[in-house]
């Protein structure tokens, strides 16, 4: 059972505290998207075998959506931030790919 | 015989005896007895049978990984089935039984099953009962079901209680044995909190039997000295009688306190299941040692040489007076040591290796005992007790030199380290061919949250089967705080590893060598599967049984997949372990539930006016965690009747309904106009404040998720109500799109629903109820429908919807939840010269069914999308876009073969069973029958006195008047024809009045 660190309130959230929301950083497509950039938005997903990034809500926390970078073999967490931002920081980043060196980016 | 001996004995204390019952004969025992040890003390060696041949069986071990003797313990509410009597402790008064016999343990019918062995090889389940074809079900499968199982259900409410507890540690050490202990010292001595669990009921595990000593004291004395240490730190937690049953993500590991277990009925939990964090989690789990596959292996009287020394030196009994030891190792010598110690007879040793010198060996010889190297046992004679043991060349096919007589058999096929732990959650083992074992790769261990290594196995569950080097181990693993303990034990040669005895055995005595003695899985049964093409382990496994009894392989799996390997003419390694999976040992279903039973299984959510609706005759109705009244029963009353005079109540005067539960969501702010428009189908933005507004939400897939209605409380301020069901999942839908998606809009959410009480007065005498209470206009002018007004109404602060789901004039108030009851006693006074008539839910639903409303779960499953049901009235052409608009608008949602809401009559006026599907002419590619529609709802209509349905049936608008086949149960069809889905009152002149 994962843990992980809220980003807003600081607690080290159990897994049971938790709603899964799926792959993070999904660009919405609406009305006037084509069928492929539509079906692609709600149904193509990355399901990596490595590292994933991930909306989790603190549902029976601070009630807050956050994200988290997680490898999906190991579950090593590199890190959570909050939700509103349309990439993950830097600063991650540059973690993950010192200690992943063939990750190929989160896009 | 196996007995108990006059002194001795380091865990019972003599002063205390207790008395305990096996199938009903009184036994006799000692307080720090286990079962096990008693029974042997009273010489009960025969304590069960198999399950599959029903063999006679003893017992085997003297620890966790015991096979054999499982017993039913206790009685009534206190009865539980296969209890391992070698991890029970004795307690007085104790109530036992076999099992898996008829008629008696000495005399069983399904015996014969082992007398036609050669019928019941590996798979026999899957090759015998396949033709004829209506045999299974009529022949096999009761014969089966009958003979089937082991032990016998509990059938009176468990007496007991369990619970729930939660632990944080930075080290969690599993197993209370001189490696454990000294991990505990050197960690609580750098100031870690640390936990040291312990799965019985004594700290030191084997060291005390083994005779090791430590920093020059005997083990037990240092042992003690250890534990007085820990118990004086403060940052250090001991408990023993807790089994670590699994380890699980990010270092969570699942605890098994057996509490109360050897105290039944003194008032506490029984056992308390605790769910803990790990920082960092120490497997000092030990060893267990392993049986040889020798013919007759199972006999009862035949033990682990461990288990043979463990109940001598540790409960002073004897297994046997005459103990041969078979050895491969030089471990099992301490066994004749100790038996000679206790002045029992060792008529041999027989090693299967060339030659054993070492200075255990050589101890064993100098006190007269012959030691026959290079031999093996050709077989065990005895059937329900060993008698003898016939001895060959190991290197032979098996022809007897000599018999020996024996009443027991010690055997040691050298240890396999407890990796259990190590492994859970995704630890791999290397294979340590000097020892023939696996153990840990401490190249490849669990990671934890931070990607470093999450467990770590210290002493003999790390291979470090002596003692020295495993203190040695555990010492510098816990960070090498403090001295390190010496510890010191004989010097041991190399063990030879054996799988089968003798090395050339044919197969008479291949199909007498026990693996699995609880599921009866031989050498020969694992030979044929290899034979038949099972070159997984895990397939093996499957097809033979092998280690899928409820001791899970402790003992047989090594030597199941050595004789696998050897099959398949492959590597040990090669053919690797089948996969460990929790628990370690059975934990019970109670401490599982913990305190989750009864009237707390879940929490209630009770309305204000619960108390009232319990004591009326309220047949309740789960609607998520809430309880709503089904109806008000009344004495002598059925549910059909009370609904049926709930709705005529309504229709004809006057009704309440406690409407509570529904979801209340406050959406404010300057953007909440621009949000709501984009959440619901329909525009929210310009509704007028004071009005509301009913509207439909969607999913991102474009199929309906909810509807209510939304009231405009101010400028920026609207009040949406969902679904019963929907509140919390909507409020959640609502912040998902607030915080993830247009986080720069200022808006906010409060999820309000307790904060009201809610009641629907409705029916043609609804306003006069109203106004008898008064202090508001409710009048048609002043309060049009659709609209919502703010006052006092008898006195209590109430904001009045006029709103209508049942088709008559109707407004639902809320008041703050504190005065709901008090609300609803009024309203009852009020409209008690009407006849005012509370209703449930079912009228509420067959009402809204008369009018043709909707309701989510029925007409909705998740493939309905709003124009399915003719809402196109609810959603806006003017809205650039909305949340499931996009997807609204692909082909197959715009196509016109989509089915589509009707209503359904009944030719006969009988009521169509609900889901009945509409069947069409032809077949489809399947072959099976074409459908063209089915029923979403459907109810007798006490106001139209007939059975009336909704449904969604393709081009269903277009076919008014087309009549259709459901056919239902028994072949029988029901014919129904498609109408307007608005059965009563069309015009909607009942609830705008």
């Amino acid at each position: 059972m994962l843990t992980l660190e809220c980003p807003y309130c600081g607690v080290k959230a159990e897994e049971t505290e938790l709603q899964p929301g799926g792959e993070a950083h999904l660009k919405r497509y609406g009305p006037g998207s084509t069928d492929e950039e539509f079906d692609g938005y709600m149904f193509s997903r990355k399901n990596p075998k490595g590292v994933h990034f991930e909306r989790w809500r603190h549902a029976y926390g601070c009630g807050k959506w956050f994200l988290a970078a997680r490898c999906t073999a190991t579950l090593e967490v590199f890190g959570t931030y909050p939700a509103q931002t349309s990439e993950p920081p830097a600063e991650l980043q540059a973690k993950i790919k010192a200690k992943r060196p063939n990750w190929e980016g989160y896009k | 015989m196996s007995t108990r001996l006059s002194k001795g004995g380091r865990l019972i204390d003599r002063s205390k005896p207790m008395g305990f019952t096996f199938n009903g004969k009184r036994m006799q025992g000692y307080q720090g007895d286990t079962l096990a040890s008693a029974l042997l003390g009273a010489d009960q060696m025969l304590v069960g049978r198999s399950f599959k041949y029903h063999r006679p069986r003893g017992i085997v071990a003297s620890g966790a990984e015991e096979p054999n003797a499982l017993v039913g313990l206790g009685q009534g509410g206190r009865f539980e089935p296969n209890q391992r009597v070698t991890t029970t402790e004795l307690f007085d008064g104790a109530v036992t039984e076999s099992q898996n016999h008829w008629p008696s343990l000495d005399f069983d019918v399904g015996a014969v099953n082992d007398k036609l062995y050669k019928f019941f090889p590996a798979g026999f389940y899957y090759k015998t009962f396949m033709f004829p074809r209506a045999a299974w079900k009529h022949v096999f499968e009761p014969i089966v079901r009958q003979s089937a199982g082991l032990g016998k259900v509990p059938t009176a409410r468990d007496e007991d209680r369990y619970e729930y507890a939660y632990g944080f540690a930075d080290l969690v050490i599993v197993g209370g044995g001189i490696a454990g202990l000294t991990a505990a010292l050197s960690a609580g001595r750098k100031g870690q909190r640390v936990w040291l669990i312990e799965q019985t009921a004594h700290w030191g595990g084997r060291a005390p039997v083994d005779g090791v000593e430590i920093d020059g004291k005997p083990a037990d004395e240092w042992v003690r000295t250890a534990v007085e240490t820990l118990e004086k730190m403060e940052n250090v937690t001991l408990r023993l009688r807790t089994m670590a049953s699994g380890l699980y993500d990010h270092g969570y590991l699942l605890a098994y306190e057996r509490v109360a277990d050897h105290t039944p009925g003194d008032g506490r939990p029984r056992h308390r299941l605790w769910r803990m964090r790990a920082g960092h989690v120490m497997t000092a789990t030990g060893a267990i040692e392993r049986p040889l596959s020798f013919a007759g292996n199972d006999v009862p009287g035949v033990m682990l040489a461990s288990a043979v020394r463990d109940y001598v030196a540790n409960w002073a009994v004897s297994p046997g007076d005459r103990t041969v030891i078979v050895t491969n190792n030089d471990d099992a010598y301490r066994t004749a040591l100790t038996l000679l110690e206790a002045g029992l007879a060792v008529p041999a040793v027989i090693d299967a290796r060339p030659e054993a010198k070492g200075a255990l060996p050589e101890a064993v010889r100098a006190r007269g005992v012959r030691v026959l190297t290079g031999h093996g046992v050709a077989k065990v004679k005895g059937a329900k007790r060993v008698t003898g043991v016939s001895v060959c060349m190991q290197a032979g096919e098996g022809a007897e030199i000599e018999t020996i007589a024996c009443d027991a058999i010690a055997m040691s096929g050298g240890w396999s380290p407890v990796v259990h732990l190590w492994s859970h959650c995704g630890g791999k083992l290397t294979w340590d061919e000097d020892h023939a074992m696996f153990r840990p790769d401490p190249t490849r261990p669990a990671t934890g949250a931070d990607g470093a290594a999450m467990v770590t196995a210290i002493g003999s569950a790390n291979g470090m089967l002596r003692a020295a080097d495993a203190v040695a181990d555990a010492h510098m693993a816990a960070g090498s705080e403090g001295t390190a303990p010496k510890a010191v034990s004989a010097e041991e040669a190399p063990m030879s590893p054996v799988w089968i005895m003798p090395e050339g055995a044919g197969p008479a005595l291949r199909m007498k060598m026990w693996l699995d003695y609880q599921n009866d899985v031989k050498v020969s049964d694992v030979q044929l599967a290899a034979r038949e093409g099972y070159e997984s382990v895990e397939h093996t496994k499957r097809y033979t049984t092998l280690g899928m009894a409820t001791d899970q392989g402790k003992l047989s799996n090594i030597n199941g997949l050595a004789v696998l390997s050897d099959a398949l003419h492959q590597a040990i390694p090669a053919t690797g372990t089948t996969t460990f999976r929790p628990p370690y040992t059975p934990i019970s279903i109670g401490a599982i539930a913990g305190e989750a039973r009864g009237e707390i299984f879940q929490p209630l959510r009770k309305t204000p006016m619960h108390d009232w609706h319990e004591v009326h005759g309220a047949h309740w109705e789960p609607v998520g965690q809430w309880r709503r009244p089904y109806c008000y029963l009344r004495t002598g009353e059925g549910v059909h009747d009370a609904v049926n005079r709930e709705i005529r109540a309504i229709r004809n005067s006057v009704g309440l309904l406690d409407a509570s539960t529904l979801g209340k969501i406050i959406v404010k702010g300057p953007d909440a106009g621009r949000f709501l428009d984009m959440l619901y189908t329909n525009m929210m933005s310009t509704l007028a404040v004071g009005k509301c507004r009913y509207g439909l939400m969607c999913t991102e897939n474009g199929f309906l998720s909810d509807d209510g209605v939304v009231a405009r409380l101010s400028e920026d301020t609207w009040l949406c109500h969902t679904t019963t069901g929907g509140a919390e999942r909507i409020h959640g839908w609502m912040e998902d799109w607030l915080q993830c998606e247009w986080w720069d809009w200022k808006v906010y959410t409060a999820n309000v629903t307790e904060e009201y009480a809610q009641v629907a007065v409705a029916g043609p005498n609804a306003r006069k109820v109203l106004e008898k209470l008064g202090g508001m206009d409710v009048s048609k002018d002043a309060h049009g429908f659709m609209e919502w007004r703010e006052g006092t109404l008898g006195g209590f602060r109430a904001r009045v919807y006029r709103i209508s789901f049942s088709g008559e004039l109707s407004y639902e108030i809320a008041v703050p939840a504190s005065e709901g009851r008090a609300f609803w006693d009024a309203l009852l006074a009020a409209g008690e010269e009407f006849g005012v008539t509370p209703y449930g839910t079912e009228a509420m639903h067959i009402m809204r069914a008369e009018k043709g409303f909707i309701m989510i779960g029925d007409e909705t499953d998740g493939t309905v999308i709003p124009q399915d049901l003719n809402l196109q009235w609810a959603i806006s052409k003017k809205k650039t876009d909305y949340l499931g608009k996009r997807a609204q608008e692909r082909s197959y949602m715009v196509s016109p073969d989509r089915w589509k809401l009707v209503g359904l009559e009944t030719l006969d006026g009988s009521v169509i069973p609900d889901g009945a599907y509409a069947v069409a002419d032809g077949v489809n590619a399947n072959g099976q029958r074409n459908m063209q529609g089915r029923v979403t709802s459907t109810y007798y209509s006490p106001t139209l006195n007939k059975g009336i349905a909704m449904g969604l049936v393709k081009h269903g608008p277009d076919r008014m008047g087309e009549v259709l086949d459901f056919p239902v149960d028994d072949g029988k069809v029901i014919k129904a024809r498609i109408v307007d889905p608005v059965f009563y009152d069309k015009d909607g002149e009942k609830q705008n009045v």
